[in-house]
């Protein structure tokens, strides 16, 4: 709690040791000779004890000429109730009003404070070595270029290349992936993951407002400024609907006993005239006390800033409150292929036909490849695994648009596509596999051929029948690759729609023709890795980049930004904004249907002073502690 | 131009009611309060000076909401 919270909760204990003996005493003597006078200058030192703040502003609200808000309701309420005599009841009200205050104020607090060490990737300073010291500096004065020294449990305060020494990281700060990383000399580090294990030396390769920690806070800090509808009906509501009810209570205490008056119908329940606007008068002040808005008011940008503060912590960053709300209603997603449901490098997926053993025919490939930098033998060389002596190999001959010929350990190798078998003359196996090629022939007999291809991610399959159940009707696939490994891929996930062989203008007007086929109710996501696809993720209704850490470009173009590149975040995003959106919509229905119950008890006279202000803070409690529960989406 | 300023503020409708008043100072583009993160954003009219107008900014929300502060 801070100051002001202390300062209000003595105020409300000292208010209410005063308040309940005196109300006791009170009901009990209501008979008694004491004169009213004394009893009313009595239970003015609670009520002003616990209420001359609200006073103070309701009188400042109306010398602004912004008269109607909860201060404004209060005061008229309770100093109506005690003109009426109701004094315990118009000094309750403002007491149990007031306890209403300090809860909402330490629930928000509470879970700021929550959301802010969710997101505590801050840095606070950065270690450089000056004469063989290490000197603790500002993270803003390091230059790029400087060698920082990071211990043992400290966070990386500056992306950079470890020149020196080895660890292992915690990252799950920037990408929920709880899985730590391991690091070693030229490896990049971002700041914001933590140091587990060994001292690092790091020079940096940014500055500080570079930086990917920064990034992401100034992202997540800017996200809450961009409200949502609900919010903004709220905000809106709020404005007009505050006069409405001020009106709508000085119309019960006026329109009733007149109508009464002038006609005499049921002039017989009351004893005098006095009596009868009295009654119309208290009744009017429950109305008042019922009607303020604080419980929506408050909960709905608290529920939105707790779903973007739960989401950042599973490595998943919203841009806005906006497209928190629009990914509730995601019904169609666009895929783009290589880097998003593949992993975007080649390996070997596989090794057909081959007479010999398949390790010793992948050895034979990737020592003739071994001289070249080709992502092809790259992936050959990464799937054989081990060292390779150079020195085995020899009459390397590279045929341009064929392959490569060459003796290993003194046998001729000849590895490349058909037309390398063609001109060689060796007979060679169709095969049914999406993918490159590669036939192998030793000694010129023919071995089989190596299939190497985009690995698809792990989750990918998972990820689309996770977004189905998520509620997404149409998934598509859209990517530049041929017509054969696009059907591939798509089987192999379970999308039933894909369009190949597309330009990047080609995805932009694929994506357009998909949004006319959405309508008005139902989004579009269209999910990239944000390399040359910007402009497609802003056409869509929501953009998503994937595996974006440390890629300006799609931090900048996309409305979602996945830390990590697992596609199970997408559903998990998705999930996430319906849960949001849910306990929003449970606030507002929950609230405003109790307060417009009530407000129909009061004006019926059925449910007092004490049921309106009960039902008041009772809601405004229940509705925040639902919000609160937007943060909670790590199981989602 | 835009800048942000950390805010005090104590209730949701007070932060709505400094947006509203900030937005109506001369020299203010836009404007928007955020209560969750206790901070304002403020666009400035181009060739306005921000601190001459963030006094202005500062003088109507403490008018609108007595409770606020903005650390300038």
């Amino acid at each position: 709690m801070n100051k002001k919270q202390k300062r209000l909760l003595i105020r409300i204990l000292v208010a209410a040791a005063l308040f309940v003996p005196l109300y006791l005493i009170s009901e009990g003597i209501v008979e008694t000779s004491v004169p009213r006078i004394a009893v009313f200058l009595f239970f003015l030192i609670p009520y002003l004890l616990v209420g001359h703040d609200i006073l103070r502003k309701a009188c400042n609200g109306i010398r602004n000429r912004q008269v109607f808000d909860e201060n404004f309701l209060m005061t008229v309420a309770t100093i109506g109730a005690i003109a009426l005599g109701e004094y315990g009841e118009g000094v309750a009200v403002m007491l149990l009003y007031q306890v209403g205050e300090l809860f909402q104020s330490y629930a928000v607090g509470k879970s700021r404070q929550n959301i802010t060490e969710l997101m505590d990737i801050r840095p606070d300073y950065a270690n450089i070595e000056v004469d063989g010291q290490l000197e603790r500096v500002d993270p803003d004065e390091v230059e790029v270029g400087s060698i920082i020294v990071v211990q043992p449990g400290e966070k990386v305060p500056l992306d950079g290349v470890v020149v020196e020494g080895s660890s292992v990281l915690n990252t799950s700060a920037l990408t929920g992936e709880s899985k730590p990383v391991e690091v070693g000399v030229d490896e990049d580090v971002l700041s914001g993951s933590v140091n587990m294990t060994g001292v690092l030396r790091v020079r940096t390769t940014t500055e500080f407002e570079e930086s990917t920690a920064s990034k992401i806070l100034d992202l997540v800090e800017n996200a809450a400024s961009r409200k949502s509808k609900s919010e903004n009906f709220i905000s809106k509501f709020a404005k007009y609907y505050t006069p409405i009810v001020c009106y709508a209570a000085l119309a019960l205490a006026v329109v009733p006993p007149l109508f009464v008056l002038l006609t005499g119908a049921g002039m017989a329940r009351y004893a005098s005239a006095g009596a009868l606007w009295g009654d119309w008068a208290l009744r009017a002040c429950t109305f008042l006390v019922i009607s303020c808005p604080c419980a929506v008011v408050i909960s709905i940008p608290l529920s939105f800033f707790a779903g973007l503060g739960g989401a950042s912590n599973q490595g998943i960053l919203i841009k806005g409150s906006n497209y928190l709300e629009t990914l509730s209603q995601v019904k169609v997603v666009a895929f783009d292929k290589t880097g998003t449901i593949t992993k975007g490098n080649f390996v070997v997926t596989a090794v057909h036909r081959s007479p010999i053993d398949e390790k010793k025919l992948l050895e034979y490939a990737a020592l003739a490849e071994c001289h070249s930098a080709h992502p092809i033998s790259r992936s050959l060389q990464a799937a054989y695994g081990r060292h390779l002596d150079q020195s085995r190999v020899s009459e390397v001959q590279e045929i341009s648009g064929h392959g490569v010929t060459a003796k290993v350990d003194g046998v001729p190798v000849a590895i490349g596509n058909e037309k390398l078998m063609g001109l060689i003359g060796v007979e060679f196996a169709e095969c049914h596999h999406a993918g490159t090629l590669l036939h192998v022939a030793v000694n010129g007999v023919y071995s089989g051929h190596i299939v190497i291809s985009d690995e698809l991610k792990e989750h990918s399959a998972q990820a689309v029948a996770a977004l189905r159940r998520a509620g997404v009707e149409k998934a598509v696939m859209l990517t530049g690759d041929t017509e054969n490994v696009a059907k591939a891929v798509a089987d192999a996930v379970g999308l039933t729609e894909y369009r190949a062989g597309l330009l990047p203008a080609d995805k932009v007007r694929c994506v357009e023709e998909l949004l006319e086929g959405c309508g008005a109710k139902r989004r579009l996501a269209f999910v990239g890795d944000g390399i040359n696809d910007a402009p497609v993720l802003s056409r869509a209704d929501v953009g998503i980049a994937m595996g974006a850490l440390g890629s300006d470009a799609a931090i900048e173009a996309a409305d979602v930004v996945l830390m990590d590149d697992d596609p199970l975040k997408i559903a998990k995003a998705i999930r996430i904004s319906k849960k949001c959106l849910g306990i929003v919509k449970q606030n507002i229905a929950f609230a405003l249907g109790i307060k417009f119950l009530c407000l129909i008890l009061a004006a019926f006279g059925i449910a007092n002073m004490w049921i309106a202000i009960i039902a008041d803070v009772g809601v405004m409690i229940l509705a925040v502690l639902n919000a609160t529960r937007c943060l909670f989406v790590k199981n989602l | 131009m835009k800048k942000s300023y950390k805010i005090e503020v104590d209730c949701a409708n007070c932060a709505n009611q400094m947006e509203d008043a900030a937005k109506k100072t001369p020299g203010v583009k836009d404007c928007t309060v955020s209560f969750m993160t206790l901070k304002m954003k403020v666009e400035f009219e181009e060739g306005a000076d921000p601190a001459a107008v963030m006094q202005d900014v500062y003088a109507n929300c403490k008018k609108v909401e007595e409770d606020c502060e903005i650390y300038l």
